[in-house]
């Protein structure tokens, strides 16, 4: 059995060449074409350089930060909305409820993400619903700008991407074994108390779980800056997208999107270091 | 003595009193922040699927009930349907032939692939494994243009030799989505390859069944669940999918999230609502439907 025997490799062949071809190549491409200099029509060609990574650096600096700003933002309100809601449902004693509830999280998610998108753009507009019952209701003069802002892009990835801190986190709960609760209340812990010195901790691995799992997307988010953001609220993946369309720069785009790649491995790394008892645990 | 024990008792009542403070506190909050939650997700949702009804093409001013919308769709093909329904409908069509083809493939090879990483035994096993993480993680939008380069200089290339010129159509989009899916289909089918009872297939072999016996009457029907779990997943990935999908199609063939992107750029035609109202529908059943799976699945660990 421990023979080396190829046993099973052409099973698998197609999908690893699937990968290997269409996936891993294509990568390797835009690596390549990071370190090329333009050419005409903004095509990569030799000597190598240097030049998009300084550009992306300094030129796109900001938007860069601003990505991370944004993403980071996201995470910490999927967080503040979705611990609270995970810790609710996991606590709830019927497991048919439990079910329902998570159906009710899950549901919107599988709606399609660009229709979703939609419906809170038509929400937050100047004549949107939002904006005419508080002008109705005299709360405000004038219809609020919440379009085409920062804040309107984390409403929107915060609307995508709240389920995938709520699923860890409710996983982590619910393995949560209470006895190390009631023993904390036993000697004299408050509320706050065990929250903070059992409860939290206990379930941190879901939290970094979940926030990975809604940092690392947002990061390389597209569609939501794009339909949302306007221009104040551009992020990285709009860049690229920008460098790739029409009379763009690919060595550059290819520059700016290996800069995300790193970003997004850095969480994907924190994630692998802290958020492994989760995976442990389920597995 | 009293008075100290009376004082620390004193203290206790005080702190008690705090602490069921901070219960009630914590309750009203435990309570309070999934409605606002559930509000959240459910909001848009039901403002869409409202305004679907909706006399003028609005979504903030009401202007009476309608089902026009509706049956603007269903009237599609019958030459009364608007053009942008009838472009609507396409879109939806394309939509359809991209997801199950791509989902039917990535379910195929991954599945396979599944099965060889797990009971296998080649040099690189680990490696591979490793790496099918990879493109779960990789933006979509990274994926997206080094496609794009990738078809470029391929159909170049192609073209150089041959002389045939190539472009990018449902082809290269179905390319694309399989190549995103495989990993999910993997993962999914791993899942249950890992939880699965051997005996079965242990007691086949004994009873003298060959490989190919084993596989399509034990394994195949026990592996069943979590194909079509990751089969389901792999169909909804790609029926979602706008970014890859941007990036690979050719001119023309527009899948629907590329479709109402456009709208979304341009102009909204109030079909959307209904359209979307409609998808929504679908989805749940979609949803309900795996759930079921899942449970069933998991009933017999």
């Amino acid at each position: 059995m421990n023979r080396k025997d190829y046993k099973g490799f052409w099973l698998g062949f197609p999908g690893i060449f699937w990968l290997l071809i269409f996936f891993s190549l294509p990568l390797l491409f835009v690596l390549f074409a990071s370190f090329m200099s333009r050419g005409t029509g903004g095509a990569p060609t030799l000597p190598f350089t240097l030049e998009h990574y300084t550009r992306t650096l300094t030129v796109f600096g900001p938007v860069v930060w601003r990505s991370v700003v944004i993403a980071l933002l996201t995470t910490l309100t999927c967080l503040i909305l979705g611990y609270p809601m995970a810790f609710f449902i996991s606590t709830r004693k019927s497991s048919r409820l439990r079910l329902l509830l998570l159906f009710l999280i899950l549901l919107p998610f599988w709606t399609n993400f660009l229709v979703r998108t939609y419906a809170l753009k038509s929400i937050l507009g100047p004549e949107g619903i939002l904006n005419s019952l508080l002008l109705n209701l005299s709360f405000i003069q004038q219809p609020l700008n919440l379009l085409f802002t920062q804040f309107a892009v984390i409403l929107g990835l915060v609307y995508g991407f709240l389920p995938f801190m709520v699923l860890p986190v409710y996983a982590a709960v619910e393995r949560l074994d209470f006895r190390f609760v009631e023993a904390a209340n036993d000697l004299g812990a408050n509320d706050w108390h065990s929250f903070w010195r059992v409860i939290f901790p206990l379930t941190l691995p879901g939290v970094i779980a979940g926030s990975m799992l809604v940092f690392i997307p947002s990061i390389g988010s597209f569609v939501t800056p794009d339909l949302l953001g306007g221009t104040k609220g551009l992020m990285i993946g709009n860049l690229v997208a920008r460098q790739f369309g029409g009379r763009g720069n690919i060595g550059l785009g290819s520059a700016v999107s290996m800069v995300m790649i790193v970003l997004v491995l850095i969480g994907v790394v924190i994630y692998l270091r802290f958020g492994q008892e989760e995976a442990a645990g389920r597995g | 003595m009293a008075s100290r024990s009376q004082n620390s008792m004193e203290i206790n009542q005080a702190k008690l009193s705090q602490d069921m403070l901070i219960r009630r506190l914590g309750n009203f909050g435990l309570f309070l922040s999934p409605i606002i939650s559930y509000f959240f997700l459910w909001a848009p949702i039901v403002v869409l699927i409202v305004f679907s009804f909706n006399d003028a093409a609005s979504v903030s001013v009401w202007r009476g009930f309608t089902t026009k919308w509706y049956q603007n769709i269903f009237a599609a093909g019958s030459g009364e349907a608007s053009f942008v329904t009838e472009k609507l409908l396409e879109a939806l069509g394309n939509s359809l032939i991209v997801s199950l083809t791509a989902s039917a493939i990535a379910t195929t090879i991954g599945t396979m692939l599944a099965i060889s990483i797990h009971r296998g035994n080649f040099p690189g096993r680990r490696i591979i494994d490793g790496l099918l993480y990879v493109p779960v993680v990789i933006p979509e939008i990274t994926q997206g243009v080094s496609l794009a380069i990738f078809f470029k200089i391929l159909f170049e290339f192609i073209q150089g030799i041959t002389g045939q010129r190539i472009t990018p159509g449902f082809a290269t989009i179905i390319i694309a989505h399989v190549a995103f899916n495989i990993s999910y289909v993997v993962i999914v089918v791993r899942a249950r390859l890992a939880t699965m009872n051997t005996n079965y297939e242990e007691a086949a072999r004994d009873l003298g069944a060959n490989n190919i016996q084993t596989f399509w009457r034990i394994t195949f029907p026990l592996l069943l669940p979590g194909i079509m779990a990751g089969g389901l997943l792999a169909l909804t990935l790609s029926l979602d999918d706008f970014v890859v999908t941007f990036f690979t199609k050719g001119v023309g063939d527009d899948t629907l999230p590329i479709f109402v992107y456009g709208m979304l750029k341009q102009r909204v035609s109030p079909e959307i609502n209904a359209i979307s109202s409609l998808m929504i529908l679908a989805s749940t059943v979609l949803i309900g439907f795996s759930l079921i799976l899942q449970q069933r699945g998991s009933g017999d660990n």
